[in-house]
């Protein structure tokens, strides 16, 4: 089975962590997995770094700038993670957009993956109706999951749509922006998540973009199965270094 | 073969919409209704009658007597250089602003390299009385000083794109966060024949009104509906999709689309993508794209900011590939030459990116019962400053 879905059958609420790749050293990246598993963190989502990162805010733009700066690659970060699965043994998944991937060779990159050992994929800027017609099956060749994000204006017969072709999970866009921590959420976003759960979807749902602290990972909770904190991790994470990540992860739950 | 998109924006290989969800609502709703809002009576009627009396068209059709008779062969310009605002960029923007008070948009935005798009597009916000915020970056606004100060005297926000190069393609990031931001009440109108589907369709459908324009003039002048060649700059490739657009699956006529070499293909200085680039996605789009092995954009470089793209659009990437088009590249120097050539032999100081189309003219040889039309894409009063540096004219 899928690590992912073995992560979601524990039925807690799940905590994940976004970061860029190479960010804030090029050689974090094993020692910031190591960390956030000791932390108890359930799932780790590895940001690949690019130059146009469309759907990000200025916190995820800025370490993906500095990790490229670094000198971090797409071969760079698989030469890293080559041996991780000796003792990182919670799901993985890169999160990365689809010009560099295409550029690696996506049946490639699938396969370099597959022999890692990463559990999916999250690529934003790969629209379900293209990834359907022309790149699923490669995914499938190869075990990857692929998730896909729903927002608040995604229209009902899309997301039933999206929740008919999904594995892993669904990856609930907080509010309709780009990624970036917000202090709290007000009533229209937990209107949103209760108007989600209340669709009974049958692909569990994680709630990503805006999650800060303690306070927005309970109220993203509420409803659905965990949370992911990006922009907040590496804001932490630049100004207190690798070992202090338990204090971070400690804060949220 | 097919040279329009198909119904998912594809030209062949190239193309479709490449977005993050949370711009799957806009622009569903723009592919959804574009065809039909922009082929309805009252939108063609209301677009029809703003470019007659107010962007100025049609625009002429002049045979270019003098450099005819140097290069032995019959020279048509087709004078987009006299539309209002100084460039063919209007008829896209006036076409989009339409298209958003159909869709009740309150508020636009858009991205701009050297301004001229950014120009075009806050001056259809003051006609129709929107709210415009322009992206520029932040290296942009400091170079193009005139064109950020039109766009306020306009009524626009100019705001400064910081991230990556602070050039042209961040500017484009931005738009598209501001847009992921915004979803509901504002419209993004792009600039040129780039992005998702399917706005380099809708786009190259408002410039079309060039080649429409081309075609009945030729018949009154050449008593024939078609030229030999039609020649344009490319950057992202609007003027130049406008001037082809009639004329794409008319294969007597050969297509020469014109890229800038900047200091030279070789020279790590360029912006000729077509030679340069490999097939990615850049801004939503499938396409030919300059990028690094592991698929990070890199910038591109041209003395116009109007060609300093590293995309190009999905449709020139096709007419490429399936060899459609002739593409040929044309290095800074070659390009500023001409500049003052146009203007001394013709009387018309072009655009820096209009100059360089014009250089074909020494690099491939026409015949002496050839036509000839060259997009005369904008007018050079933006690029004094660079024209007054490069000729030492203090």
């Amino acid at each position: 089975m899928n690590r992912i879905d073995q992560t979601f059958k524990k039925n807690k609420k799940l905590l994940s962590i976004y970061f860029s790749a190479g960010h804030p050293e090029l050689e974090d990246t094993v020692p910031i997995l190591e960390t956030l598993q000791d932390s108890g963190v359930d799932m780790v989502e590895i940001g690949l770094p690019f130059s146009d990162p469309l759907a990000d805010g200025p916190t995820i733009q800025e370490s993906s700038t500095c990790a490229l700066r670094n000198g971090m690659t797409t071969e760079k970060l698989f030469d890293q993670l080559e041996n991780i699965r000796e003792n990182i043994h919670i799901p993985l998944i890169l999160m990365g957009y689809f010009n560099p991937i295409m550029q690696y060779g996506i049946e490639r990159f699938c396969q370099k993956c597959q022999s890692i050992g990463i559990d999916g994929l999250i690529i934003p800027d790969l629209p379900i109706d293209l990834y359907h017609e022309y790149h699923k099956e490669v995914f499938d060749k190869y075990n990857l999951y692929n998730m896909f994000l729903i927002t608040p204006h995604t229209p009902e017969a899309r997301i039933n749509f999206i929740d008919s072709i999904s594995n892993g999970f669904i990856y609930m866009v907080s509010s309709a922006s780009v990624t970036g921590a917000q202090k709290t959420f007000g009533k229209i976003q937990e209107d949103y998540f209760k108007r989600i759960a209340n669709m009974k979807l049958s692909t569990p749902q994680i709630v990503g973009f805006g999650i800060s602290n303690a306070n927005t990972y309970q109220v993203a909770t509420k409803y659905c199965s965990g949370g992911i904190i990006g922009s907040a991790f590496i804001k932490f994470l630049e100004k207190n270094g690798v070992a202090a990540i338990p204090k971070f992860i400690k804060s949220i739950r | 073969m097919k040279y329009q998109a198909d119904n998912k924006g594809f030209y062949g290989e190239f193309g479709g919409a490449y977005i993050p969800e949370m711009l799957y609502p806009n622009i569903e709703e723009l592919r959804q209704n574009y065809i039909q809002i922009s082929e309805s009576d009252s939108f063609q009627k209301e677009f029809q009658s703003l470019l007659t009396n107010y962007v100025g068209r049609p625009t002429p059709l002049y045979f270019a007597e003098s450099l005819s008779e140097k290069y032995n062969t019959k020279i048509y310009l087709k004078r987009e250089d006299l539309c209002h605002t100084g460039a063919h960029k209007v008829n896209n923007t006036i076409g989009q602003i339409l298209m958003a008070k159909r869709l009740n948009k309150k508020r636009i935005i858009a991205e701009t390299g050297a301004g001229q798009h950014g120009v075009a597009t806050a001056t259809v916000c003051a006609l129709m009385g929107l709210e415009c915020v322009i992206y520029m970056g932040s290296l942009d606004i400091q170079r193009q000083a005139p064109n950020v100060a039109r766009m306020k005297m306009l009524g626009a926000e100019v705001k400064a794109a910081k991230s990556g190069s602070k050039t042209l393609k961040d500017a484009t990031n931005e738009a598209i966060r501001d847009w992921i931001n915004n979803p509901v009440d504002t419209h993004y109108i792009i600039g040129s024949v780039v992005g998702p589907h399917p706005y380099p369709d809708m786009v190259a459908r408002f410039q079309s009104v060039i080649s429409a324009e081309t075609q009945a003039q030729l018949l009154e002048k050449e008593n024939r509906e078609y030229p030999d060649h039609v020649i344009a700059c490319v950057g992202g490739g609007s003027n130049a999709a406008g001037l082809y657009y009639h004329f794409l699956e008319n294969l007597q006529v050969n297509i020469i689309a014109v890229e800038a070499a900047g200091k030279g293909i070789n020279s790590g200085a360029s912006a000729a993508t077509s030679v340069l680039g490999k097939e990615g996605i850049i801004h939503g789009s499938k396409t030919l794209l300059m990028q690094t092995l592991d698929g990070q954009i890199t910038e591109p470089y041209s003395i116009s900011a109007g060609l300093d793209y590293p995309g190009v659009g999905p449709m020139h990437a096709h007419l490429f590939r399936s060899k459609r088009a002739e593409f040929i590249s044309i290095p800074d120097q070659e390009a500023m030459d001409w500049g003052l050539t146009l203007s001394q032999m013709e009387g018309i100081i072009p655009a820096i990116e209009t100059a360089h189309a014009f250089a074909v003219l020494d690099v491939r040889k026409f015949y002496p019962d050839e036509v000839i039309v060259f997009n005369c894409s904008g007018r050079g009063d933006k690029d004094l400053d660079t024209y007054i540096d490069h000729f030492k004219l203090k």
